[in-house]
C-alpha cells in the first residue's frame, strides 16, 4: 500500500498547488521529496491535472540538475567539484567512496538502493574545501578518513554489518 | 517626413509604423537581417543572436526583441555584429551534421545558405557532432537531432499556434536537445503529425518523411500498375521548386510529369473532393433534420481528425463520416478502377500527392487498409514529387500540359478550393444552398467565408433558416473554438477545420518558401483556378453523377456508405501502459483500474479514487483488491472509467464501483473463509 499512499500524497500536492502550472516546479520538489526521484507515469499525470504537455514536464524536470528522473539511494552523497574543491583533490574522495560502495564506472546507485554518489558543481562551501554533502548535511575540510568513517556508519546502521564488504 | 517616428538604419530613415521590434524596421528597409528563431506567427524567443545590431548609445542588442524608439541610430553592419554573425554560424556548424550533399533540406536550408553569404570556408573549430541515431518512428515526419540549432521555432509552432507540445526542449547547456516526452520516439506521444515543425525548421533537424524510393520501386515493377492522385494544393505550388512565382497553375505540367515519370493513370484528387462535397453535404442536412451531431466538424485534415480523438473525445461523433477526398479517391480505385482497368487489387499501387505530412499518417491509419493492403499505397508530399522530376531531368516549365485521365480527372471548381481554408465550406454552400431551395444560382462564390483571420463565423440565410457556420485554421484556433462551444458561449452548424495556418496550401509538404506572402499567393491561384474552370459546383460534375447512376447508387446510399466513409473512435495521447498503485499479487487478487487521463480526471477519476481506496480499507479488502490506474481507456467521453476485474464502467460513480467490488470479490471472501 506503500505506492498507495504515494499517489494519494501525489493528487494532495496537486491540489494543494491549485493544480496551477505557474507551480510546477515546488510541485515536483514536492513529489521528488515523496519518492526521491520522478517517476515517468507521474510526471505525466502531473502534466495531466495541470492541463500542460508531457513533452513540457519533462524539459523543466531534466533541466534542474536537482530533480532526477532515476530512482535515487535513501542516502544520497554529493561531493562538491567545484574550483576551490577541485584543488583540494575532492576528486580523491569520490574515488575512495565509490571504491568503498563498490560501485563500478558509470554507476551512481548501488543495487541495494543504498546509496547515490554525485558530483555537483559547486556546493557554495568554498571556505569548507573539500566539501561533501550527504542528504542535507554538510561536511567541510574532509580528509579521505574522515568521509570514509562517514559512509562506514551509514552502512553500520543501515546494515548491522561491518563497512568492509559492503556491496561485494 | 515625421522625426517623431524615425528611426536611423545604416544612414536610412525609416518610418515606425505597425512594427513591433527593430527586425521588422530592419527588413522594411530591405536589409535582410538573418535569424533562426524569429517568426512573426511565433512568439519571440531572442536565443539565435543573429539579429544583433549596434544602436547607439545602447550598444549591441538583439534586435528581435528590441522595440523600436524614435531617434535611435541603428547600425547593422558594423565590425563588431559582423564578426559576431560569423562565429555564430561558425559554432553552429561546429556541432552540426557535416553531409550537406546528402541532406533533404539542402539548397533550402537556411544554416547553408548563411554559411554561404557570410563567406564561411573554413571552421575553426573542432567537430563536435555526436552522431545521434535518426527518429524515423513517425509515418510523417524524420527527427535528426544532429542537425538541431535549438532555435526553437518547432517547439513554438506546436505548442503555440497548434496547442499541442509534442516537443520541446529537455536537458541544459551543451546537453539541451529538442524531444518528445522522455526521449520517446515521436509516433509514441501526441504528434497530430501536421509537419508545422518541419515547415518552419530552418535546417534539416525535421522534414518530411520521403517515400520517394517506395514509389520508384513500383514504377519498375513491370506487374504493377500505378495510379497517380493530385490534390488541389499541389498545382499552385510546385511551380516553386522550378523558379515559378507562388500561386501559379502548373496543373498540366504536373500530369505530363507524372506520366513522364511512368505512372499509368493520373487522376484528379478534386474529383473525389467533389465528392465529399455531395456525402459531407447530404449527411449535414440529415443531421441538421434530425438535429443530432450538430455542430457537424469535416473531417478532411487527418491532423485534426487525430487531435479530436486525443483531446477532444466528447465531439468525435461530431466529426463527418466521410473519409477524405484521398481515402475517398484510394477507395474508388481499389474497388472500381481494379475492375475497369482488369488489374488485381494487390498490383495495383495507388501513389497521391498532398500538400501535407499528415495524409501519410492517414493513408497508414488501420480504417483504411483492407485484405492487407492500403487504399492508398504511397503519400508523396509536394516536395517529394518535384524530387521526382528533378531527378527524372524533366525541365518542368517547358512541359506542355496534359490532361488528368477520365473519369475520376474530371473536376469541378467546388473541388479545387478545398485546398484553402474556407474552400470545403465553401463547396458545400455551393450545394447545400441548391438541394434546399432547389433553385439553380448563378453567383457561386461565397465570400463570407473567404479571408485570411485563423478562425472566421459567418450567418447564413437559407429559405427562412439560420445557418451558423465557423472556419477555422490551426489547431490552437480549433481549441479556442471548441472551448466556446464546450462552455456554450457559441453555438454553430457547420464548423470546417484545418490544421495548418490557412489550409492545405499552407501544407507543411509544400515547398520551402521565404516569402511571407507565400500563402496568399497560393490562395489567389486557388480561386483563379476555380474561376477558369467550366464547372463549379460539385453537383454539377457529369462523371460525379456517373458514377452515383452506374456505382454508388444514391448520396449517403448503401454502397457510398461502404467505400466513401468511414468512423473514427476516441485515442490515447500516449503509447504506454499505466502503473500499479497498490501491491498485493496473489492470483485471486481482483484487479481495480482507474483511469487517469486528461477526460476522466476532468470527470472526477481522482475523486473516485479517493473515494473507493477508503472502501477497500474500511472493509480490510487490501488483500483482496489491486489498485492500479492507468492512462486511458480510449472511452474518454463516457468517463470516468474504471475496469473492475473483467467489467468496464463507464460514467462511473462510486457506488457502482462499490457494487461491482463487492460482488466480485464474494467468491474470494468465502474462499478465505473456507480456508480459514
Amino acid at each position: 500500500m506503500e505506492t498507495l499512499r504515494k499517489f494519494e500524497r501525489v493528487c494532495e500536492i496537486v491540489d494543494q498547488n491549485g493544480r496551477n502550472e505557474a507551480r510546477l516546479i515546488p510541485i515536483l520538489q514536492a513529489i521528488q521529496v515523496e519518492y526521491r526521484y520522478l517517476p515517468e507515469e507521474i510526471l505525466t499525470f502531473v502534466a495531466t491535472s495541470l492541463g500542460i504537455s508531457p513533452a513540457r514536464v519533462f524539459g523543466v524536470a531534466t533541466f534542474y540538475s536537482l530533480f532526477t528522473l532515476k530512482p535515487k539511494g535513501k542516502h544520497v552523497i554529493r561531493i562538491c567539484n567545484g574550483t576551490a574543491c577541485h584543488v583540494k583533490q575532492s576528486m580523491d574522495l569520490y574515488d575512495i567512496i565509490c571504491t568503498r560502495l563498490n560501485l563500478v564506472a558509470g554507476q551512481d546507485t548501488d543495487p541495494d538502493m543504498l546509496f547515490t554518489v554525485e558530483t555537483v558543481n559547486c556546493l557554495g562551501a568554498c571556505g569548507l574545501a573539500p566539501a561533501m554533502v550527504i542528504n542535507e548535511e554538510v561536511y567541510g575540510q574532509l580528509t579521505p578518513e574522515r568521509a570514509l568513517a562517514l559512509i562506514d556508519d551509514i552502512i553500520r546502521k543501515e546494515t548491522g554489518n561491518e563497512p568492509d564488504h559492503y556491496g561485494a | 517626413m515625421d522625426d517623431s517616428h524615425v528611426v536611423i538604419i545604416d544612414n536610412k530613415e525609416i518610418l515606425i509604423e505597425q512594427e513591433q521590434n527593430l527586425l521588422e524596421l530592419v527588413r522594411k528597409a530591405q536589409i535582410d537581417l538573418p535569424t533562426f528563431c524569429y517568426h512573426s506567427e511565433l512568439s519571440v524567443y531572442g536565443a539565435c543572436r543573429l539579429c544583433m545590431v549596434d544602436v547607439e548609445g545602447m550598444g549591441l542588442v538583439p534586435a528581435c526583441s528590441t522595440p523600436p524608439l524614435a531617434g535611435m541610430k541603428v547600425h547593422t553592419n558594423t565590425e563588431e555584429t559582423r564578426k559576431m554573425r560569423r562565429i555564430i554560424v561558425e559554432l553552429l556548424l561546429a556541432n552540426h551534421s557535416q553531409n550537406c550533399p546528402t541532406c533533404q533540406k539542402s539548397t533550402t536550408c537556411q544554416l547553408q545558405t548563411l554559411a554561404r553569404r557570410l563567406g564561411i570556408t573554413t571552421i575553426r573549430f573542432k567537430n563536435q557532432n555526436r552522431d545521434v541515431p535518426l527518429d524515423c518512428s513517425s509515418p510523417s515526419l524524420v527527427r535528426d537531432q544532429n542537425k538541431c540549432v535549438l532555435c526553437g521555432d518547432c517547439v513554438r509552432i506546436c505548442s503555440e499556434v497548434q496547442s499541442v507540445g509534442a516537443i520541446d526542449f529537455a536537458y541544459r547547456g551543451m546537453h539541451t536537445v529538442v524531444t518528445p516526452s522522455f526521449g520517446k520516439d515521436l509516433d509514441k506521444v501526441e504528434c497530430v503529425n501536421c509537419g508545422q515543425c518541419a515547415r518552419v525548421c530552418p535546417t534539416g533537424a525535421l522534414t518530411p518523411k520521403s517515400e520517394v524510393d517506395e514509389v520508384w520501386k513500383a514504377l519498375h515493377d513491370p506487374d504493377k500498375t500505378v495510379i497517380a492522385e493530385v490534390a488541389p494544393a499541389v498545382r499552385v505550388a510546385i511551380g516553386e521548386m522550378f523558379g515559378l512565382e507562388p500561386g501559379v497553375t502548373t496543373t498540366g505540367q504536373i500530369v505530363a510529369a507524372l506520366k513522364a515519370i511512368g505512372f499509368d493513370k493520373v487522376f484528379d484528387t478534386s474529383f473525389t473532393a467533389d465528392l465529399t462535397v455531395l456525402e459531407e453535404s447530404t449527411e449535414f442536412i440529415g443531421r441538421i433534420e434530425k438535429n443530432e451531431h450538430i455542430p457537424q466538424f469535416t473531417s478532411c485534415c487527418p491532423a485534426w481528425v487525430k487531435f479530436v480523438e486525443q483531446y477532444y473525445p466528447e465531439f468525435v461523433s461530431h466529426l463527418s463520416s466521410c473519409k477524405s477526398p484521398q481515402q475517398m479517391f484510394g477507395a474508388l480505385a481499389k474497388d472500381i478502377l481494379t475492375g475497369s482497368l482488369k488489374v488485381k487489387r494487390e498490383d495495383m499501387v495507388v501513389v497521391s500527392i498532398m500538400p501535407c505530412t499528415a495524409k501519410k499518417f492517414e493513408a497508414k491509419r488501420d480504417e483504411f487498409t483492407h485484405d492487407g493492403t492500403p487504399d492508398v499505397d504511397h503519400v508523396l508530399t509536394t516536395q517529394e514529387l518535384g524530387r521526382m522530376i528533378e531527378e527524372a531531368g524533366l525541365h518542368f516549365k517547358e512541359l506542355s500540359p496534359e490532361s488528368f485521365h477520365l473519369p475520376f480527372g474530371f473536376k469541378t471548381g467546388a473541388g479545387v478550393i478545398f485546398g484553402n481554408s474556407g474552400g470545403v465550406s465553401e463547396a458545400v454552400l455551393r450545394y447545400v444552398t441548391e438541394r434546399l431551395t432547389g433553385e439553380r444560382r448563378e453567383n457561386y462564390e461565397y465570400k463570407s467565408v473567404r479571408g485570411e483571420s485563423g478562425i472566421r463565423e459567418t450567418l447564413l440565410n437559407v429559405k427562412g433558416k439560420e445557418f451558423s457556420l465557423a472556419v477555422v485554421s490551426g489547431l490552437g484556433n480549433a481549441r479556442t473554438l471548441l472551448e466556446k462551444i464546450k462552455s456554450g458561449e457559441s453555438r454553430y452548424d457547420l464548423v470546417e477545420v484545418m490544421a495548418c495556418p490557412g489550409g492545405c496550401i499552407g501544407g507543411a509538404g509544400q515547398p520551402i518558401s521565404r516569402d511571407p506572402a507565400v500563402k496568399q499567393k497560393r490562395t489567389k491561384g486557388i480561386f483563379e483556378n476555380d474561376r477558369m474552370l467550366e464547372l463549379h459546383k460539385s453537383q454539377q460534375n457529369p462523371y460525379v453523377i456517373e458514377l452515383y447512376k452506374d456505382t454508388l447508387g444514391e448520396i449517403g446510399g448503401h454502397k457510398a456508405h461502404e467505400l466513401l466513409h468511414t468512423g473514427y473512435k476516441n485515442r490515447k495521447r500516449m503509447v504506454d501502459g499505466g502503473m500499479t498503485l497498490s501491491g498485493f499479487n496473489g492470483e485471486s487478487a481482483l484487479e481495480v483500474n482507474v483511469c487517469f487521463g486528461t477526460s476522466c480526471f476532468l470527470r472526477g477519476s481522482q475523486k473516485l479514487f479517493h473515494d473507493i481506496l477508503g472502501h477497500i480499507r474500511m472493509n480490510n479488502l487490501d488483500d483482496m483488491v489491486t489498485v492500479s490506474a492507468s492512462f486511458c481507456y480510449e472511452k474518454c467521453d463516457k468517463g470516468p472509467t474504471i475496469r473492475i476485474g473483467d467489467t468496464v464502467i463507464e460514467g462511473c460513480t462510486i457506488e457502482a464501483a462499490v457494487e461491482a467490488i463487492e460482488r466480485q470479490t464474494g467468491p474470494f471472501k468465502r474462499e478465505v473463509t473456507h480456508h480459514a
